[in-house]
This record gives C-alpha cells, structure tokens and sequence, in this order.
C-alpha cells in the first residue's frame, strides 16, 4: 500500500466507526444531521474539495462533483445516515480500485523485470562493473551463475545452461557452451561465461521486448474506445435525466419534492461510469501481461481483441509449421539393406556441407570412417560421384542415374530423393524431407476446438510436398508454389472474402503477409529483429502450441470485458429504471456504483490467471 | 517527436480518458495517449513546438485532476 492509500484505508475505518456510533445515538432533527456530518467530513472532504476546484476548472460532469451533489442533496432532503455512507462507499470503492489495479501493475511489471541492472565487462584484463548501455559491441563480458545476462553476444569461454523462461515461457534450461549465442534478458544458471557481446544495449533483445511491452498500452482496442465515448455521454445524460427527474414530476404529479429529489440523486450516484472505464482497460492490461508470460508479447490491446475475432488461421509452411531443416524420411534399398545404403550414402556425402547432405550424415548412427572414401567429384545439378572402398557409386537425382545408365524410379514419397547407383546398377533412394514440427497436428485440432473454422497453409514449395504436409498435419487446404508477393494477394483475396484473417509466420520473408493481415502472428521471433517488427503478436519460441494458448487468453480477455459490461450497464440500468418508479433506496444506488465497481475490477483481475495449454 | 512521460497520483481511470481527448485536440498534436494502467502518457507532436506541446499538455491534466503530477525527464 502507498501512503495515500493507507492514510485513505485509516480515514474509512474511523468514519465507519463514527457513522456506527451516530447511528446508535438517539438523536432527532438537526442533531442527528450533525451527528452523521462527522463522519461524512472526515471520509469526503477531499471529494468536495476536488468538486469545488473541479467546478473553477469547468469540469463540470466529474465523478466527485456528482458524489458532492448527491451526498449534499441527501443532506437537504434529510436523508442522513444514507448521504454519510454513500460518500463512504465511494472512497471504499476508489480505495479498492487504487489497490487492485496498483497490484496488477506491479505484478505485471514484475512479469516483465527482465531489465538487466548491470553488466560485468572485462577491460584490460580487469573486471568492471558498468552500465549495460556502456558497454559496445565486440567488448566481452563475464557471466557468473545467477545473473541476467545484460547483452546479446556469442560464448567464447565456459559453459553452462541458461533460463530463457523470461523471454519464452519455457522453462526448459538451454545448455550453452562455446559458439553458441545467448540473448540478453535470460539468466546464466550454472558455470562462469565469457561472451563477446553482438549489439549495444539499446538494439539488443532484451531493450526491443521491454520497448514493445511499454508500448502496448498505447494501442487501444475498439471496445476500449467505444467504452470511452460511451462514458462521455452516459454521465451528462444521466444527470440531466436527474435534473429533469427531480424538477418536472414534482410539478404535474403527485408526491413530495424530497420524494422525486430522492430519486434523482440516487440517478446521479448511479451515473459514474467508473465501473467500465477501470475494468475494460484493466482486463486488456492483465490479459496482455499474463500472455507475456507465456512468451506470447502482444503490441496493443486492439490485436488481443482482432485476434479473439479470428475464424480463418493462414500459416507460412517452412519455419512455422515445419522446422525449415531437413532429414532423412525415408530410405528405399534395393537389392541392399537399408543400413549399408544409408552408410554408403553417408560416407558420400561426409564432406559436404549441404544441408540435405548433413541430413543424411545425422540419419547415419554409426562413426564414418574416412579412411574408406576415396576421390569425391561434384557433377553440377545432378549430384556426386564418390569413391567408397573403392567403387565408385553416383548419388543424386534422376538426371544423375540416366547418365550413370542405372534403371531407377521414382519414389511414391514426397520430398527430395537421392537416388543411388553403383555404377550402372541402382541400389535404391532416400527420400528427404523438410521435417514436421512437433505439436502441430494437435495444434491444428485445438484451433478447431477454440472455433477457428478454415485453416490454410501457405508454400512456396512443389505441390506434391505442400499436399503431403497439409494431409500430416490436417489443414483444411493449401495454397503451393507461391512466390513471397503471390502470398501477399492470397492473403489479400481471403482478406475481402470477409474472413478475420490471422496470419502465422515466421517474419524471415513473409514481413508484408504479416502487416496485411488482420492479425500478424510471428512464431519464434526470439533473435529476429525483422519479425517483431513486422508482428502484430510475437510468439518468442517456436512452439505452435502457444498459438492456440495466445487464441485462449484473446477469448478469455474479450469474455471477460463482456461480461464487465453487460454486468455495469444491466445493474446501472436497471437501478436507474426502478429509481424512475421509485422503487428503489440510497443503498440499491451504493450498490450500482461500488459493488459493481468491485466486481468487475475483481473480475478484471481474473485476466491476470495463466491460461492453460 | 515523440516522448512518453510518467505521471504520478493519476487517480481515475475517466479522468485518463478525458485528458486524453484533451490532449489530442491541442494545436500542433498528431497523437496522445494517457494510460491509467501504466500511469504514462506518450506524446506524438511536431518537432519544432514540442515543448510547448506539452506545456500545455501539462496544462490540461492538471486541468482534470490537480493531484496529478507529470514527471519531466
């Protein structure tokens, strides 16, 4: 609690005790006005204050001046007890609002602490503490266990694993060692690290998340502004309904003045909108917060909200839903075993550096002995032509197997084949494959299941593959052999078939899908500066299942903000209808102000709870 | 330019909305925002009447609510 919230916490027991007290002594007339007056001061004199200053500076429909008018007004018609507990109730309620949402603050900043306080350089062999903004490029620093890694950089000594959990969610610890990059923002768990450092503070991973993140509130999502508007008319018109209420009825129907007065102050009691105007902001607040700590970072309420509206989810195939790197599906031996052509394939193509030649290397178990290959020959868009314990095999596509005079065939498999040949006599193919990401397929069903109603996969590889991939994985149908702009005009064409379009990519060189969409969804962005960019929504790891968690959070977030409003504007509503009649007390409008503030920030709160996977 | 300052004591999450809409209607302002939930206040105006920007800024959330307090960095 701050100060000003524990100076407010004691100032609303003392005047409660104190209205306790007037209402138990018996006392009439003007002395019980002045008995209730006590506390009614001690709880409201800032409210009246604000009121008057309010009033200097033409602000005329403010919340306190109308708590001001209402409680004064209730003095005036002699309604005591209620005018002092109505000014109580009120600042119970801003009390309960400044607390709740000074928490929620907190433990969203606390969810995204992930600023580094300092970094330790090592400069003429001396380590220094300094300012992780000091510190340039090229420089190196020392990690020790337990510190937050402060810049992006590369191991040039030690090892040891780190948490990444503050920028992914993923709490799995990564073992790093010498080559390999960290990002700034993680924590260094176990062993001492040198690392050369690859970006100054302010480009670094850790600054762009935090920029982002600080950002997001600057967005607002269209309920945000309709709410908004919405609060700039209700209140006017509700006090003008409580002029006209108080001044007309009196005049051509029957009963009191005080009686129609009555009615019209509990109107302006009911019309602060505070309720809305906390808990709409609020929800966006927590549900983007809470996200984050999934690694799901969301640059502004409104794409929480676009994506709550998605029914059609476009995916980029390689990097998104498959790994982009190859491996070995399948290998088809003739008149050999499968594990010899494997390790002749292998041995072949120990000295390349290609990747689907690495493919077949990591397939193979065993070690290669070097010592067995001979001379190795490159044969230009065909494949090579190797010496293995001195035969001499041919491996490469079809074109290689009609020069070697090798009567090959096609595979029935999708995905890049290496046909293999001894000489003239073919020993069979493997068959490659860009390899599936794990998770997808059940990713896919749960999109289903959240309501999500077509499914696409975007490609710029052959059809056979993309058709392959699709049926693995269950989309509901694909789009092959586009270029990066014909990507862009298909998403354009689903776009103004009036679908809400989230596209899913991976932001290496689909940047212009990912703008054009409604929603842009970058998945592993974490070190790619290009897809946070571009991104809308940035998934930091390339986890596919985060993609229905983050759809999950969005309906939650919206259901929520929903159910806030329908919740405020029915109680207000209907409390203004029967105060109409007067059907209702001072008490009913305590409760359309207060209660349903607490509700609904208490139910804005539950934004905050990590959603399940 | 654009700038985000922080504010202290913004107590109301309406009184946010209005400084707002304040804010936006001043000369010479492209775009504002003021969040209550990040008690900040982020500034798009043209470069050469900055300052003066959000002097008047100032102006109109004091306008809205005395209490609070903009921190010039």
């Amino acid at each position: 609690m701050t100060k000003k919230q524990k100076k407010t916490l004691i100032r609303i027991v003392s005047a409660g005790v104190l209205t306790v007290i007037a209402a138990l002594i018996p006392l009439d007339g003007i002395w019980k006005g002045l008995a209730f007056a006590v506390p009614y001061l001690v709880i409201g004199w800032d409210v009246l204050w604000s009121a008057v200053r309010n009033i200097a500076h033409g602000q005329v429909f403010d919340e306190k001046f109308l708590m001001a008018v209402a409680t004064l007004g209730a003095f005036a018609i002699r309604e005591y007890p209620e005018a002092a507990a109505v000014m109580l109730f009120y600042q119970i309620g801003e009390w309960f609002q400044s607390i709740a949402v000074g928490k929620s603050r907190k433990s969203i900043a606390a969810l995204m602490d992930i600023r580094p306080e300092y970094a330790v350089v090592l400069r003429e062999g001396k380590e220094q503490e300094v300012d992780p903004e000091e510190v340039e490029i090229g420089e190196i620093i020392v990690l020790k266990p337990g510190e937050r890694i402060p810049l992006d950089g590369t191991v040039i000594e030690g090892a040891g694993s780190v948490d990444t959990s503050a920028l992914t969610g993923e709490s799995l610890p990564a073992d790093k060692t010498v080559g390999d990059t960290v990002l700034s923002g993680s924590i260094n768990l176990s062993g001492v690290l040198k690392v050369k450092t690859s970006s100054e503070y302010a480009e670094s991973t850790v600054a762009r998340i935090l920029e982002l993140v600080e950002n997001s509130s600057e967005k607002k999502a269209r309920i945000e502004n309709f709410i908004t508007r919405f609060a700039r008319w209700y209140t006017p018109l509700v006090v003008i309904s409580a002029v006209l209420l108080a001044v007309i009825p009196p005049l051509f129907l029957s009963g009191s003045w005080a009686d129609w007065i009555n009615r019209a102050l509990i109107f302006l009691v009911v019309s602060c909108p505070c309720a809305l105007v906390v808990s709409v902001p609020l929800s966006f607040f927590g549900g983007i917060g809470g996200a984050s700590r999934d690694g799901i970072l969301v640059k502004g309420a409104n794409y929480l909200e676009m994506l709550s509206k998605a029914d059609m989810v476009v995916f980029d195939k390689t990097g998104t839903l498959t790994q982009g790197s190859f491996a070995v599906d399948a290998v088809h031996p003739s008149e050999i075993s499968a594990e010899e052509l494997l390790d002749i394939a292998a041995a072949a193509e120990s000295y390349s550096s290609h990747p689907i030649a690495e493919s077949v290397v990591s397939a193979f178990a065993g070690d290669i002995d070097r010592s067995r290959i001979g001379e190795i020959k490159e044969i230009a868009g065909m494949g090579i032509e190797a010496q293995v314990d001195g035969k001499t095999f041919f491996l490469g596509n079809g074109k290689l197997m009609e020069k070697a005079g090798a009567v090959w065939h096609e595979c029935h498999l999708p995905g890049t084949a290496i046909h293999i040949s001894e000489d003239s006599s073919y020993m069979g193919h493997i068959i490659i494959n860009d390899q599936i990401k794990p998770e997808v397929r059940e990713s896919i069903n749960k999109l289903k299941e959240l309501g999500i109603k077509q499914t696409i996969m975007l490609t710029g590889d052959s059809e056979k593959v993309a058709k392959a991939v699709a049926e693995k994985i269950g989309v509901d149908s694909y789009m092959a052999e586009l270029l990066p702009a014909q990507k862009v005009t298909a998403v354009e064409d689903l776009l103004g078939s009036g679908a809400h379009v989230a596209f899913v990519g991976d932001g290496i060189n689909d940047a212009p899908v990912l703008s054009r969409a409604d929603v842009g969804i970058a998945m592993g962005a974490l070190g790619s500066d290009a897809a946070i960019e571009s991104a809308d929504i940035v998934i930091m790891d390339d986890r596919i299942s985060r993609l229905p968690l983050a759809i999950k959070i969005a309906h939650r977030t919206m259901r929520i903000v929903h159910e806030n409003i329908i919740l405020a504007l029915g109680v207000k509503f209907a409390i203004l209808i029967l105060s109409a009649f007067g059907l209702t007390n001072m008490w009913w409008a305590v409760f359309g102000d207060v209660g349903v503030l607490i509700v609904a920030v208490l139910n804005a709160m539950r934004c905050m709870i990590r959603v399940k996977e | 330019m654009k700038k985000t300052f922080k504010l202290e004591d913004l107590d109301c999450a309406n009184c946010a909305a209005k400084m707002e809409a304040a804010i936006k209607k001043l000369d010479g302002v492209n775009n504002a925002t003021v969040s209550f939930m990040t008690q900040k206040m982020t500034i798009e105006a043209d470069d050469e009447r900055f300052d003066e920007v959000v002097k008047a800024a100032v102006k109109c959330i004091s306008k809205v609510e005395p209490d609070c307090r903009v921190i010039l960095k």
